[in-house]
């Protein structure tokens, strides 16, 4: 019987044991004597968070199809075991193996986003592997990131040995051979580095030269070693139905926030709206073969048990093969009585005919992201849906008898106005009095808008990447201005507003588009207790503010400071199929206030064609492969 | 038809509570590919009950759970597919159909229970905890005054209050086998009897307190009464059930 890391003293006194076991349905077992590699992959948030995410069940799932790995997992210790692990000495254990992570050939960690990264130090802290890259021996894991935050690895730069750009499924196996052959060759962790650095999509952030120019910007950026390339290209998987599925899914035993057989129905977005980098960075669109998902939805609902499907991608609406896999799931899953849920739907005809054959339309709302409140604002972001769409989404909704509505928007958006901050409301009161137009014996009560506003931080990869951030004052003030205004509309007791916290915001602004030089604030906020900053009740604000002081670096100059479009960016040195002179094209144009159309109806020749794969490929027989960067 | 389980939880599995192991069947139940009745409505769920809720930290011999079933399968069919789906630390002991009646259902008829109570070591009552004797007798010939005792007073605390009661009278069995002590307490919703609060009335008998994690606990058995002439006598729940 598997023998435990931690004590039953320890089990019984600390919040859900659960989160410390393993030992769940589908957690792979292996004899560690008989793998050449062990890596452990880590999430770094909470059990619940962590195993919601699909990427780590795919890398979970293709890597320990490999007879010669054992891929494991970990998560952050919640506060109260944390403090136990340090008082005691404990050091951070795999949950499978229940052995320390210390001990493992490669600590993968994924980086979903900026407010994970004092977790990330907790991590290589517990673990008892040395925070500076530099500082690792022969006896440390090598420890390498991945994930959406990957795209600007430059402020963890100091703390990875490697980063893997792009989709997992196509480099890693690469990766892992030459790990293995390096070490049968007798070959030492630097020589490992090397010939990693020159696998396609592989980043080791110590082979670079960074030096700065007066004003603080970047003068180069450059390999310390001519064999190294100067670019490192994004990978993709250019057909995602030749690419494992984890049709096995792990099962938990507590509660997690995704609690349900996921299906990833596509990649990338067609949409193009500006301040997305997933919009971006994803490109080109590809889909999964309809298919093949609706034999995955019944493989993976009777190998786990779950009573919920979910469909996963970005948009889900601009799925081609929609209606064929939402009408299989009503015709098979939902006799079962599983539920189905399909979040990232447009509110339209289609959708809300399907939404009211899997949900309670009683207790279900129906969900807007506008984004903006103006007309212009939306120009401006390019995101494509209008007043009209919107108005007319609701009456359908309302007609259908729904009457609770969510409405998201962003606040500090490039050349927001007044104007714009207050037509948020007046958004919602347009919707508001739709509902009210419906005679009054045929509604069914009131009805509920939710307004909630989010500060936009400007993130690589976007055409906003050269974008000045607001200020915390700011923010506030045109959260106050939002409030205000919503008081003064007539339907103002069938709204409600709530907005996100501005200082953490701001903080994710620094992170986002910030460099090397960040790392020594990074670790002196983890010094100061800085830990788990997504979780409001953790975020410990003066922790950040003293790590700034104390190292004499201005968040400013990361935020509220506009870019020329010269200048160096931190991230330019990654290919992310996206180019430069497309993101600048697209700036200029949201300066216009001009729209651009999505993929499906013109190609603009962003770039991401030169990978000659999904939308790119669906549109046109011929693909030019500009890339001017 | 109705369907009563036993099932055995050991190892790492202790330390997952009661709720989490309702969820962990729900889930099992449908890999196994169990034919469970659901209600009715809008959000259907599995109809099913647990005998007793055991706590955290607990292993068990006897545990039970009681739902319905379409017809379709036998009890060995059903034991074989529960535990090929298994994860380690539960596992399918049988698979018994049981009388329809909502009176015969797991719940309402505990009655009693047995557990096997030892002490972690270094914390038996009587040894300090430096490790030095102590002048008082062992804590085996202590355990049998103890239980000599024509009333135990106890306060047992619920939810809402304090109360005081004697639960000498529901301790229907006790002695000690070697290192661990044999306990039938009552058991159900009556008067639920935790081991924890009789070994803390040994300690405090003893004049001693006991410690957190003191003890480690192992459910064997849970029982129905059967009133029958003058005696009562207790059956296993799964007793109560037929093979099919």
């Amino acid at each position: 019987m598997k023998s435990l890391a931690l004590s039953d003293e320890i089990l019984l006194t600390i919040e859900k044991p659960a989160r410390y076991l393993g030992n769940e349905t589908h957690a792979v077992m292996k004899n560690k004597e008989e793998v050449a590699i062990r890596f452990c992959m880590c999430f770094p948030d909470v059990y619940e968070i962590g195993m919601s995410h699909l990427g780590i069940q795919i890398l979970y799932d293709l890597f320990n199809r490999r007879e010669d790995t054992w891929c494991e997992r970990v998560y952050s210790p919640w506060v109260d075991l944390d403090k136990l692990m340090r008082e005691q000495g404990i050091p951070l254990f795999a949950l499978e193996s229940q052995d320390p992570v210390r001990d493992f050939d490669f600590l993968g960690i994924t980086l979903q986003y900026e407010m994970c990264y004092t977790n990330v130090l907790q991590i290589l802290h517990l673990a008892g592997i040395p925070l500076h890259a530099a500082r690792r021996t022969e006896a440390d894991p090598l420890v390498i990131g991945g994930g959406p935050c990957a795209y600007n690895p430059e402020p963890l730069a100091d703390f990875f040995d490697l980063f893997y750009i792009g989709e997992g499924e196509t480099s890693y196996p690469a990766l892992l051979d030459a790990y293995k052959s390096n070490r049968e060759q007798g070959g030492s962790r630097e020589d490992f580095l090397k010939i990693a650095a020159r696998i396609p999509g592989i980043y080791v952030p110590s082979l670079y030269e960074v030096t700065y120019k007066e004003d603080g910007t970047i003068a180069s950026f450059t390999p310390r070693d001519p064999q190294i390339p100067a670019r490192v290209e994004k990978q993709l998987v250019t057909d995602l139905n030749q690419v494992s599925y984890p049709t096995k899914p792990l099962v938990p035993f507590i509660k997690v926030t995704q609690d349900r057989v996921v299906l990833e129905i596509q990649r990338g977005c067609i949409r193009g709206c500006r301040f997305c980098q997933a919009g971006m960075i994803y490109r080109p669109t590809r889909e999964r073969d309809a298919g093949k998902l609706m034999d995955y939805s019944r493989e993976m609902l009777a190998a786990t048990g779950h009573e919920e499907v979910s469909l996963s991608s970005l948009s889900s609406s601009d799925y081609s093969q929609l209606p064929q896999l939402v009408d299989f799931l009503i015709e098979t899953a939902g006799q079962e009585g599983v539920n189905i849920s399909l979040p990232s739907l447009r509110i339209d005809a289609f959708s809300l005919d399907v939404m009211s054959k899997v949900q309670d339309i009683k207790k279900s709302s129906l969900t807007f992201a506008p984004e903006a409140g103006t007309q212009r604002m939306r120009n401006v972001i390019n995101k494509g849906l209008t007043e009209e769409d919107i108005l007319k989404g609701a009456a359908l909704a309302f007609a259908g008898g729904w009457n609770k509505v969510k409405l998201y928007f962003m606040l500090g958006l490039p050349t927001e106005t007044e104007e714009d901050i207050r037509g948020i409301p007046r958004l919602a009161e347009k919707i508001a009095k739709r509902y009210y137009e419906i005679p009054k014996e045929e509604r069914n009560g009131k009805c509920q808008i939710t307004i909630s506003t989010s500060f936009f931080v400007p993130k690589p990869f976007t055409p906003f990447q050269w974008a000045s951030m607001d200020t915390q004052a700011s923010f506030l003030k045109k959260a106050h201005m939002v409030n205000q205004e919503m008081k003064e509309q007539l339907n103002k007791k069938s709204m409600r507003y709530n907005w996100h916290e501005a200082e953490v915001s701001v903080l994710e602004g620094v992170f986002a588009r910030g460099d090397r030089r960040l790392c020594k604030v990074l670790e002196k906020a983890y010094e100061n207790g800085c830990l788990y900053d997504s979780w409001s009740e953790c975020f410990y604000l003066e922790g950040w503010q003293k790590a700034f002081a104390e190292t004499g670096i201005d968040p400013a100059f990361y935020t509220s400071r506009a870019r020329s479009r010269e200048e160096i960016l931190p991230w330019d040195f990654l290919d992310v199929g996206v180019s430069k002179a497309f993101l600048l094209k697209e700036w200029d144009k949201s300066q216009e206030e001009q729209v651009t159309p999505n993929c499906r109806q013109a190609c603009q020749g962003c770039g991401a064609g030169k990978y000659r794969t999904g939308v790119c490929k669906e549109n046109r027989e011929e693909i030019s492969c500009e890339n001017t960067n | 038809m109705k369907i009563r389980i036993k099932f055995r939880k050991y190892g790492v599995m202790k330390f997952i509570g009661h709720l989490d192991i309702m969820r962990y069947f729900q889930k099992a139940l449908k890999r196994a590919g169990i034919p469970v009745s659901y209600t009715e409505g809008f959000s259907p769920h599995m109809i099913m009950s647990f005998a007793s809720p055991l706590g955290v930290g607990l292993t068990s011999d006897g545990e039970y759970l009681d739902f319905e079933m379409a017809e379709g399968l036998s009890s060995i069919q059903g034991v074989e597919r529960l535990n090929a789906v298994m994860t380690e630390g539960i596992e399918i002991l049988s698979f018994l159909r049981i009388s329809e009646e909502k009176s015969q259902n797991a719940m309402s008829l505990v009655a009693a229970a047995d557990y096997e109570v030892c002490f972690c070591p270094g914390k038996e009552p009587g040894i300090k905890s430096k490790g030095e004797e102590c002048s008082a007798p062992s804590w085996k010939e202590a355990f049998s005054d103890f239980l000599d005792q024509p009333e135990i007073r106890v306060t047992k605390k619920s939810k809402k209050a304090e109360r005081e009661l004697d639960i000498r009278p529901f301790i229907y069995e006790a002695r000690v086998d070697g290192e661990t002590i044999f306990l039938r307490l009552s058991a159900g919703s009556v008067t639920n009897i935790k081991p924890e609060l009789v070994l803390e009335a040994f300690f405090l008998y003893l004049g001693q307190s006991m410690e957190p994690f003191s003890l480690r606990i192992h459910r064997k058995e849970l029982y129905a009464a059967q009133e029958g002439g003058e005696a009562r006598t207790f059956v296993s729940l799964e007793s109560l059930g037929s093979l099919f």
